[in-house]
């Protein structure tokens, strides 16, 4: 049951963000170029679902426990610290290279492009290379190195 | 150039909420997208399943959407600029914790500093990355 509802979940989430326009590369870059051809569009997502979401977590705060599983999930207890600083920045950066952040990467595949399938293995392997860098107790240093290649390989196209 | 789509965008941002709120108040899992995909790289037996639905979801709902107009689309970066791209995005949200989805979404509406934080970070980051592609070094696109 738990399983249908995450596949419930999932297509709505996926039906949202192709209405929205957020599969969409070049508004993602037209919405972030607030000095060039902005397009407000997606702060609209953003504050739809902010607004939406606000109401479900007020809903969750007066429960108990969720309807199909034992508790709500715990917040982090971690405060803002290094990872979460440069692990968004990192984001944020790979973000504005393309245009597609994981979800909307993800709903992509529903229209087979090479472009995409490069992007979204790309990110399973940072994703992975996380993973790896994390059991081997070497945190930041995977970090940097990604930030390297990813630096390197930007000028090497910009400045082509 | 893109056409400002109020209806469009804010009919689906309400429709990303509604599942965000369905996933925490039925299964008390909260809809980040990379969390949910990198726990379906960390190997938890018996944690897998939903995850990977949940995932299935997206293109699937993209492409219902798609029966109707044009709901996906295509990145037009070069390929050197998608693989660094798609590394960045990857292992940022990992490192740190959460994406558009976890942070933006899920994270903010109960009021995370954290989040709030980590929101900031990415859409700064990511606003001046467009910016020094677009306008700073020779324009591209």
């Amino acid at each position: 049951m738990n399983a249908l509802v995450a596949l419930a979940s999932g297509l709505l989430f996926g039906v949202g963000l192709a209405l929205s326009g957020m599969t969409q590369p070049q508004k993602v870059l037209n919405f972030l170029d607030v000095t060039g051809t902005w397009d407000p569009s997606l702060a609209l997502v953003m504050g739809g679902a902010l607004a939406v979401s606000a109401v479900g977590h007020q809903l969750a705060r007066s429960r108990r426990a969720p309807l199909l599983a034992p508790q709500f999930p715990q917040p982090a207890t971690a405060g803002i610290d290094r990872s979460l600083v440069l692990g968004s920045s990192l984001f944020g950066v790979g973000w504005g290279l393309v245009g597609l952040c994981p979800g909307p990467a993800l709903a992509n595949l529903a229209q087979p492009a090479t472009s995409t399938l490069v992007f979204v293995v790309s990110m399973g392997v940072g994703m992975a290379l996380f993973r790896l860098g994390s059991r081997a107790g070497a945190m930041p240093g995977p970090g940097a190195a990604i930030a390297t290649v990813g630096m390197i390989a930007s000028l090497g196209v910009l400045l082509r | 150039m893109t056409e400002f789509t109020p209806i469009e965008s804010l009919t689906g941002g309400l429709l990303i909420g509604v599942a965000a709120a369905l996933l925490l108040l039925v299964n008390g899992r909260v809809a980040g997208i990379s969390g949910i995909a990198g726990g379906v790289l960390g190997a938890v037996r018996g944690d897998r399943l939903w995850r990977v639905l949940f995932l299935l979801g997206l293109p699937l709902g993209a492409a219902l959407v798609s029966m109707g107009f044009e709901g996906t689309g295509v990145p037009r970066a070069p390929t050197p600029l998608l693989v660094a791209g798609g590394l960045l995005v990857g292992y940022g949200t990992q490192l740190g914790s959460g994406c558009t989805s976890g942070h933006g979404v899920c994270g903010m509406a109960r009021g995370s500093k954290r989040s709030i934080v980590a929101t900031t970070i990415f859409m700064a980051t990511a606003a001046l990355t467009v910016f020094a592609v677009r306008h700073g070094l020779g324009g591209a696109s």
